[in-house]
C-alpha cells in the first residue's frame, strides 16, 4: 500500500497543515506524505463570481495524484464554488481518489472577526475528515456530532465533532481492511 | 437511507448538472442528470423522481417551463424546482402558476437547498404514508386487497364476489395463516350486507358456556354476574354477517344449538324463554378436516351439511409460490412504513430463500418473517442474512423418510394423494406428478384407483 498524499493548491499559508496531517495519520491507517505545492489551474478562476471552480481544482488533483496513491487531499486558501451553490467548504469525489478543502471560509477573518488559529485548526481537521470520509464512500450522517454530518453554515462546522460516529467509523474500518488486503 | 427518493437535475450545462449531482450524492441521494427537456421527460417515464431541478433557460426545443409541463403531464405528483440565473418576477410567477413547487436563483446558498430538499421530502413521505394508510383502511372495510396472482386464488375471489349477496352459509377451509378471515371479509364487504356489521367469533378461544353466552347473549340473572340482559354476537350481526372461526372446535351441545339457528334462524338467549329472530349470514372457517371429524363422530353431519353449502378451500402458500414475491413486496412496503424504516426492497438471494421455504404458517408467517427482517435489516435492502432464522427452521425440520413399502404401493399412494389434492382433476394431477396424462390413466387402471 502506498501513501495518502497531502498537498496545497495555489498559494497557501501552511500553518494548519501539520495539524491536518497529524489528524489524518490518526484516523487513516496509511503512511501520510506531503507532495510539493500544486499550481492553481488558470481555468479554475471565475471572474464573474470572484471565486474558484471547485470542479476544475478536483480535476487538477486527479491529474497530479501519484500512481497508486491511496488518496490525494488538496488544501487551498481560495474560496470554492460550483455553478449551483454560492460556496463550498470543500468537495470530494464520492468513492473517488481526491478531496479538496478550502480554508477560506474556515477563518474567522472571513466573517470580520479577529484571527483564531486554534479554531481554524479545529475546523480544518473536521472538514478534512469529512471530505476524506466521502472518498471512502461515506455519505452524510444523521448524527449531528459526527464529522460526516452535513455543514451548510460555519456554525454547523463548529457544532459537530472532530471524529467519526461509531457507524461511520465501522464503515471506514471495513473499507481500510479491504484496501489493505485484509491485513488491517 | 435516502436512495429511495431519486432526484433528477435538468440543465444544458454539464458542469452544473454534475457538480450539483455530486453534492446531492454526498448527501446520500440517488441522482440522475439530463442535458435537455426531451431527455428529462424520457427519464421521467421510467423513474418516478421525487424532485426535479429544472433549469429555466435551455437551448433547443424545450425551455424549463415547457419541460416542467411535460413532466407534470406524466407525473402529476412531481415536485419541480425551477432554477434560473436571472431572477425576474415575471418568470417566477409563471413558473409557480404552472405548478413549480419552488423557484431558486443560482448560485444558491447550500443551506437553502438543503432545507428545500428536506422540506419537499418530508411532504413526500407524508403523501406516501397517507396513501398507505388509506389502503389499509380500505383493506378493512372493502376488499380487492387480497394480494395474489395465483389462478386458484383468482377463482376463489371470483367465487367470493359471486356469492357475496347470497344468504347461503359458507364454509372456508384452509391451513392456519392462509387468510380465511380476509376472504370472509371480502365476501361480506362486496355483498349487499356491506353496510351492516361483520362480527367475528373465535370458537376455539372460549369454553363451552362462555361461548354460548357470547354467541346467543343472556338474560339478566341467567348466571352469577349476569347483571343485565346482554345481546350475543348473533344479535349484533343481525342484517350482517357472523364469522365463526375455528368452527371445528365447538362442543356437541353448541353444535346442536348452532344447527337450530341455521335451520330456524332463531334462538333463545341463555336463561331466556323468549325466541329471538335474527337474519345473520353465517360464514364459518376451520383449519381442520371437518369431513374427517364427521366420520370420526366428533362433528354432527347434519351441521356439517348445513355449513358446507358453499365450500371455499384456500390453498396453502407452498401450493401458490407465485404469490410469494408479490406478497413479500406488499408486506415490505406496508411494514417498513409502519416501523418508519426506509427499505428499498428484497435482494435476489433473500427472495430465493423465501421461495424455497415451505411456509407451514402460510401468509401470516411470511408477514412475520418480513417484519422481523425489517427490524434487523441494517442497510436498506433485505438480504439472506436477515432471514437467517427461517433457514435455521427449514433445515431443522425432519428429513423425509421413505416408508417401508414396495415401490408400487408408494406410487399408488402418491397418485391417490395427488388426485385428492387436485380434487380429482386428472390433467392437473398428471402435471403435478410430472407424467403424461395417458400414463396416469394407465396407472389408474393398473392400480384400480377410482376417479
Amino acid at each position: 500500500v502506498t501513501a495518502l498524499y497531502v498537498t496545497t493548491v495555489g498559494a497557501a499559508q501552511p500553518e494548519a497543515l501539520a495539524c491536518i496531517e497529524a489528524a489524518v495519520a490518526e484516523w487513516f491507517p496509511f503512511p501520510v506524505e506531503r507532495l510539493p505545492a500544486l499550481a492553481m489551474p488558470e481555468s479554475a478562476y471565475d471572474p464573474a463570481r470572484g471565486q474558484h471552480r471547485s470542479v476544475e481544482i478536483l480535476k487538477a488533483l486527479v491529474r497530479a495524484a501519484p500512481a497508486g496513491a491511496v488518496r490525494l487531499l488538496g488544501i487551498t486558501e481560495v474560496d470554492l464554488a460550483i455553478p449551483m451553490l454560492s460556496f463550498l467548504f470543500g468537495q470530494a469525489q464520492l468513492d473517488g481518489p481526491v478531496a479538496l478543502v478550502s480554508l477560506c471560509r474556515l477563518r474567522q477573518e472571513f466573517y470580520g472577526l479577529p484571527p483564531d488559529p486554534a479554531l481554524l485548526r479545529e475546523r480544518a481537521v473536521k472538514e478534512v475528515l469529512h471530505e476524506l470520509g466521502h472518498t471512502f464512500g461515506l455519505t452524510h450522517c444523521s448524527d449531528a456530532s459526527c464529522t460526516m454530518s452535513l455543514s451548510t453554515h460555519i456554525s454547523l462546522v463548529d457544532a459537530k465533532g472532530e471524529h467519526y460516529c461509531s457507524r461511520c467509523g465501522a464503515h471506514l474500518a471495513r473499507r481500510f481492511a479491504s484496501l489493505n488486503g485484509g491485513q488491517a | 437511507m435516502k436512495n429511495i427518493w431519486p432526484i433528477l437535475i435538468v440543465d444544458d450545462e454539464e458542469v452544473m448538472c454534475e457538480s450539483m449531482a455530486a453534492w446531492l450524492r454526498e448527501d446520500g441521494y440517488r441522482v440522475d442528470t439530463a442535458p435537455d427537456g426531451r431527455k428529462a421527460v424520457e427519464l421521467a417515464q421510467s423513474v418516478d423522481y421525487a424532485i426535479y431541478f429544472v433549469d429555466l433557460k435551455m437551448p433547443g426545443g424545450m425551455d424549463g417551463i415547457e419541460t416542467m409541463m411535460e413532466i407534470r403531464r406524466r407525473r402529476p405528483e412531481a415536485s419541480i424546482i425551477i432554477i434560473t440565473a436571472y431572477a425576474t418576477v415575471d418568470t417566477a410567477i409563471q413558473a409557480m402558476k404552472e405548478g413549480a413547487q419552488e423557484y431558486i436563483v443560482k448560485p444558491c446558498n447550500p443551506q437553502e437547498i438543503s432545507l428545500l430538499v428536506s422540506r419537499i421530502l418530508k411532504l413526500k413521505k407524508l403523501q406516501r404514508e397517507n396513501a398507505i394508510l388509506r389502503k389499509k383502511l380500505n383493506r378493512q372495510y372493502h376488499h380487492h386487497d387480497i394480494v395474489t396472482k395465483s389462478p386458484r386464488m383468482q377463482e376463489i375471489l371470483n367465487l367470493a364476489r359471486d356469492i357475496a349477496s347470497l344468504r347461503s352459509t359458507v364454509l372456508i377451509t384452509g391451513e392456519s395463516g392462509t387468510g380465511k378471515e380476509l376472504v370472509a371479509r371480502a365476501i361480506h364487504y362486496s355483498g349487499d350486507r356491506a353496510q351492516r356489521r361483520f362480527v367475528t367469533v373465535s370458537c376455539a378461544a372460549l369454553t363451552e358456556t362462555l361461548l354460548e353466552s357470547e354467541l346467543f347473549g343472556y338474560e339478566k340473572g341467567a348466571f352469577t354476574g349476569a347483571a343485565a340482559q346482554t345481546p350475543g354476537k348473533f344479535e349484533l350481526a343481525d342484517g350482517g354477517t357472523i364469522f365463526l372461526d375455528e368452527i371445528g372446535d365447538i362442543s356437541p351441545k353448541l353444535q346442536a344449538d348452532l344447527l337450530r339457528v341455521l335451520q330456524e334462524r332463531c334462538f333463545y338467549r341463555v336463561g331466556g324463554n323468549e325466541e329471538v329472530r335474527v337474519d345473520a349470514r353465517v360464514i364459518a372457517a376451520t383449519n381442520k378436516n371437518l369431513a374427517q371429524l364427521v366420520s370420526d363422530g366428533k362433528f354432527r353431519d347434519d351441521l356439517y351439511y348445513r355449513l358446507n353449502v358453499i365450500e371455499i378451500r384456500i390453498p396453502p402458500l407452498r401450493e401458490r409460490r407465485e404469490d410469494i414475491p408479490i406478497l413479500a413486496e406488499h408486506f415490505v412496503e406496508r411494514i417498513a412504513n409502519e416501523l418508519r424504516k426506509e427499505i428499498a426492497g428484497i435482494s435476489e438471494g433473500a427472495l430465493k430463500v423465501l421461495m424455497d421455504y415451505d411456509w407451514p404458517g402460510n401468509v401470516r408467517e411470511l408477514e412475520n418473517a418480513i417484519e422481523r427482517a425489517i427490524v434487523v435489516c441494517r442497510n436498506g435492502t433485505l438480504r439472506e442474512c436477515d432471514f437467517s432464522l427461517l433457514e435455521r427452521t427449514a433445515s431443522g425440520r425432519e428429513p423425509w423418510k421413505a416408508p417401508d413399502l414396495p415401490l408400487a404401493e408408494l406410487e399408488r399412494q402418491a397418485i391417490i394423494a395427488t388426485l385428492e389434492r387436485k380434487h380429482g382433476n386428472v390433467k392437473e394431477a398428471a402435471v403435478s406428478l410430472g407424467i403424461d396424462r395417458s400414463t396416469l390413466y394407465d396407472k389408474l387402471k393398473r392400480y384400480s384407483i377410482p376417479r
